[in-house]
């Protein structure tokens, strides 16, 4: 792969580059699906390509080809260039990059089996037994399972030294059940929505589902859904099991924290975020229970946001977000990072494929858990009067990251430390400082799940990105639910 | 670029390496290219190429499919082997169709042609050129004291189906994009275009309504969140109807997983709310044919408030067929709007066209007419809360204003909505013209500008 790097680079040098990466992919997917007793899809796919990134008369350019000839790679390199030397036509802020040390290395993400060399027969005799098993509960209308296996293999090259070559595989599993009744659509997911859990683990993580084992009670409860009493409307302490928190984490931290969108580079797409540079180590983002950190070190887990280096050749870290409750850090690129003063970027920057620029993503954004042990259920018996929701449905925020609502697929009532009635459509709403100001509770590390988020979409064009959330379960004061379902 | 001759070369290596009853091979890529800006600064700037190789076999009743974007022959023969190990492992689907014929791709399905849309114009915009495009809006904003966030987008984009039973489609064209945002101390506004002819799109212009909308809605106001008299731009109303129209799915319906089960035939909307999926429509984008190579029909989906049709793939309609269901579900055929197999969406309409009310207004005019209400630009992170009672959430972004005694009278802060989508289109008061309209939560369509009573807004966020 070498002389892939040598003809970028230096074709990239010779028109005049100032700086030059070279990221050559190769890619492969597998992707199961059942839906009601039936194969739903089954599909291989592969790419390979390189894209140039490049820093010319001090703008930015990016190429990709999937043509590896020694011509197709100059012709993308110098391509790479003139659109460089364009972009410098319109700039108002000059582009510096921090500093960081060249690499040479070469990594793997951890797996025990490999998943590609798992049969197939094996894969959907699993998912047809879940199918089954969840439509035999009566009234369950449709159901649907997936199976997804990636192995993703990266070698990075830069005009300053460095060479990284990195392999992530990563598996994702899991189910849903419908119910449809009278003039409602009830939906149970398992073990979350968004395809499952998703991890950078080989097929190991579906053995440790135990997907079969959960099927009948979420189909039982999917359907127990019709019969229950509608969320109510008002105010009241709410309990997030810990895929719902994950998701917070990822809407009301994860991106108002990137640095392009705090310093306006969103602002025609995905928006800016209301974590001005002012606000940092001095805005009180949560209670003193709140410890959020950005980890892409393997020591952090197994998340869908774990690696080596990031995708602009910066090392792993694990950023302090919220500290105590105190606001203390971004997601940054070398670029970004340049322009708040730091000396270094925290290494967010990744790149959908070959054919995609990296942008600032989120890592693993995840709350820490409690210091002591609390379990979820000695968390409920400490609670009064509340609701427990469970599994996300529906996601919405505002963008500045500041309003957010959100729907779960199941609620269950809290009272006197017990939980009561299933409780159907429940939402809760809020602004986000508010919200985790108002956390007064956060289960302990035996209830803590790194769960990881598949399908975060960002950048033009689009860009869906792996992130991982590990959240224990919390709870939160005085917090508005069901006006979801308020005037319709 | 990829063209017809090299498709049938890969088709006829991709043949020899078969030993499947069937095979099918889509062909889908091209070229892109965007300049993105913000803070008045080109901020990213990319180009790529990439052409992608699905192979679909059919075994004893049974498929999968496989994809590559490698065209040497060592590639082609795994890609085919891979597609074949996937089907055979599985059992035979009884509901599987063969694959289509040339007489099932091409007939029943009226117009022969769409309007041309490929423009070597569009094609050759470079770098230079798309800067240049950025450069014109950039200096609006300094007229205006603004900053200014966009994007100049360019692609050229090819389709091709080719099967074992002489199906041979083809679809290419051209693609031009520009948004803008522009943003002042305390506001903002946006605006959107696209069009296959980059002629057709005036980055300028774009640029100096966007800061327009974002001078005149300086100082937000707070009113209160309650339901108000709402006029909608085109690309709000684009964002928000698009949730719906996944629903209008033959397979949907069969799923129950629809908001029209049990509803096709029956009035959800006013009166004045008809409308089509119109691949042919001057105005609409996209290639004339689905995922199996289905000539695209014209299906009315809508008339006068009433769900008149589904669209269907052709296993879809087949199925349908066979289900007490049928009789209730419109005219029951194959209708082009299949994705590729398999699938586990079947199909959905996404040439959507409002057919309008036959007395268009224009937004200003709406604004004279309404006493009290609320102007929205654009619309913001929709996502379905209930799905039979389609209710959607989201935000208002970008230029948000309040319209008293029929003047626009200042900009407002933010709200979130919770919103059930067949009451809102019962409470449509007035349309503009339908037009070409892109948003960014939902599929281009030609849809009007709308004046809607008793919009929900559940609650005002703090800017």
């Amino acid at each position: 792969m070498e002389h892939i790097a040598e003809w970028a680079l230096n074709a990239a040098r010779m028109r005049g580059a100032s700086y030059a990466e070279a990221r050559l992919v190769d890619d492969r997917n597998r992707a199961l699906a059942t839906k009601n007793g039936k194969i739903g899809s089954a599909s291989d796919s592969e790419s390979m390509g390189v894209g140039v990134r490049v820093i010319a008369a001090g703008g930015w350019g990016f190429a990709a080809t999937e043509d590896l000839t020694q011509r197709g790679i100059e012709l993308c390199a110098s391509h790479a260039v003139e659109i460089a030397k364009a972009s410098a036509r319109v700039k108002e802020q000059e582009l510096r990059l921090v500093a960081e040390p060249p690499a040479l290395v070469t990594w793997s993400s951890r797996y025990e089996v490999d998943p590609f060399t798992t049969s197939v027969e094996e894969n959907l005799d699993l998912l047809l037994r879940v199918d089954a098993e969840l439509r035999s509960v009566s009234g369950i209308t449709l159901a649907e399972t997936n199976m997804n296996f990636r192995r993703y293999e990266q070698w990075f090259w830069n005009s300053e030294g460095s060479r990284i070559h990195q392999t992530r595989i990563t598996s994702g599993a899991g189910y849903a059940a419908y119910s449809f009744a009278g003039s409602e659509i009830q939906k149970r997911s398992y073990p979350n929505s968004f395809g499952g859990q998703w991890q950078n683990k080989g097929y190991e993580l579906v053995r440790e589902l135990n997907l079969l084992e959960n099927a009948r009670r979420i189909a039982e409860e999917c359907v127990a859904l019709h019969s229950a009493p509608q969320c109510p409307q008002g105010r009241t302490a709410v309990i997030l099991d810990s895929s719902q928190l994950g998701l917070q984490i990822h809407e009301s931290v994860g991106h108002p924290i990137e640095l392009d969108r705090v310093l306006g580079m969103e602002a025609n797409f995905a928006g800016t975020s209301f974590l001005t540079l002012e606000k940092l180590n001095a805005l009180r983002y949560g209670s003193e229970l709140v410890n959020v950190v950005a980890d892409a070190t393997e020591a952090h887990g197994p998340g869908l946001g774990t690696f080596a280096y990031d995708d602009e050749g910066v090392q792993a870290q694990c950023v302090p977000i919220i500290t105590r409750g105190l606001f203390t850090g971004y997601l940054s690129s070398r670029d970004t990072a340049e322009k708040i003063g730091r000396t270094r970027s925290g290494g967010h920057m990744r790149a959908e494929n070959w054919n995609r620029v990296p942008i600032v993503r989120m890592t693993n954004v995840s709350i820490l858990p409690g210091e002591k042990p609390l379990s979820l259920q000695q968390l409920i018996s400490d609670t009064d009067d509340g609701i427990l929701m469970q599994t996300n449905r529906s996601w919405s925020i505002d963008d500045k990251r500041y309003n957010f609502q959100f729907g779960c697929e199941i609620g269950w009532e809290i009272k006197a430390g017990k939980l009561g009635r299933m409780l159907k459509n429940p939402s809760y709403s809020g602004i986000t400082t508010e919200f985790w100001n108002s956390m007064d509770a956060i289960c302990g590390p035996e209830e803590w799940v790194l769960w990881g988020t598949p399908n975060c979409g960002k950048g033009q064009p689009q860009q869906v990105m792996g992130t991982g959330h590990g959240a224990s379960p919390a709870r939160f004061r005085n917090v508005r639910i069901g006006s979801a379902y308020s005037g319709s | 670029m990829f063209d017809q001759s090299k498709a049938h070369d890969v088709f006829d290596r991709i043949k020899k390496h078969s030993t499947a009853d069937d095979v099918e091979v889509l062909i889908v890529g091209g070229r892109n290219a965007l300049t993105r800006f913000a803070n008045n600064t080109i901020t990213q700037n990319v180009a790529e190429e990439n052409y992608e190789i699905s192979v679909r076999t059919v075994v004893d009743g049974r498929t999968a499919r496989a994809t590559t974007n490698k065209f040497d022959d060592e590639s082609l023969r795994r890609v085919v082997q891979a597609s074949e190990r996937l089907a055979k492992v599985q059992d035979a689907d009884p509901d599987l169709l063969p694959i289509v014929t040339v007489a099932e791709a091409t007939g029943g399905n009226a117009p022969a042609a769409i309007p041309s849309r490929h423009f070597a114009r569009t094609v050759a915009v470079g770098p230079q050129e798309r800067a240049s495009g950025v450069e014109s809006m950039v200096a609006v904003a300094h007229k205006h004291g603004h900053t200014s966030a966009g994007v100049y987008a360019v692609s050229e984009h090819v389709e091709a189906l080719l099967n074992s039973r002489g199906v041979s489609a083809w679809h290419t064209q051209s693609h031009a994009e520009v948004s803008v945002t522009m943003l002042a101390r305390d506001s903002s506004g946006w605006q959107k275009s696209n069009s296959p002819d980059v002629d057709q799109i005036d980055p300028a212009r774009l640029a100096e309504v966007a800061a327009e909308k974002a001078s005149s809605s300086a100082g937000p106001k707070e009113i209160p969140p309650g339901k108000y008299t709402v006029i909608f731009e085109p690309s709000a109303v684009q964002d928000i109807v698009g949730f719906m129209f996944w629903d209008f799915s033959g397979l949907s319906l069969l799923d129950q997983r629809s908001f029209l089960t049990d509803r096709v035939g029956k009035k959800l909307f006013g009166d004045n709310i008809s409308v089509y999926d119109d691949v042919y429509h001057p105005l609409q984008s996209g290639a004339p044919f689905d995922g199996e190579g289905v000539r695209r029909a014209r299906v009315e989906l809508i008339r006068n408030g009433v769900v008149r049709n589904l669209v269907y793939s052709r296993g879809s309609a087949a199925r349908m067929c066979k289900t007490e269901l049928a009789a209730q579900a419109g005219d029951v055929r194959a209708t082009g709007h299949g994705f590729p197999l398999p699938n586990e969406m079947g199909e959905a309409p996404l040439n959507i066209v409002f057919a309008g009310d036959g007395a268009a207004k224009s937004v200003d005019q709406m604004v004279a007419e309404t006493e009290r209400g609320i102007l929205v630009t654009r619309l913001w992170y929709i996502r379905e809360v209930d799905p039979y009672e389609k209710i959607v959430t989201g935000m208002t972004r970008d230029g948000t204003f309040l319209v008293e005694n029929g003047k626009v009278r200042n900009g407002l802060l933010n709200f979130r909505f919770n919103q059930s989508l067949p009451e809102m289109l019962s409470n449509v008061e007035a349309m503009g013209e339908p037009v070409r309209a892109s948003g960014e939560e939902s599929f281009d369509m030609v849809v009007p500008a709308m004046k809607v009573r008793d919009f929900n807004f559940t609650e005002v966020t703090k800017f």
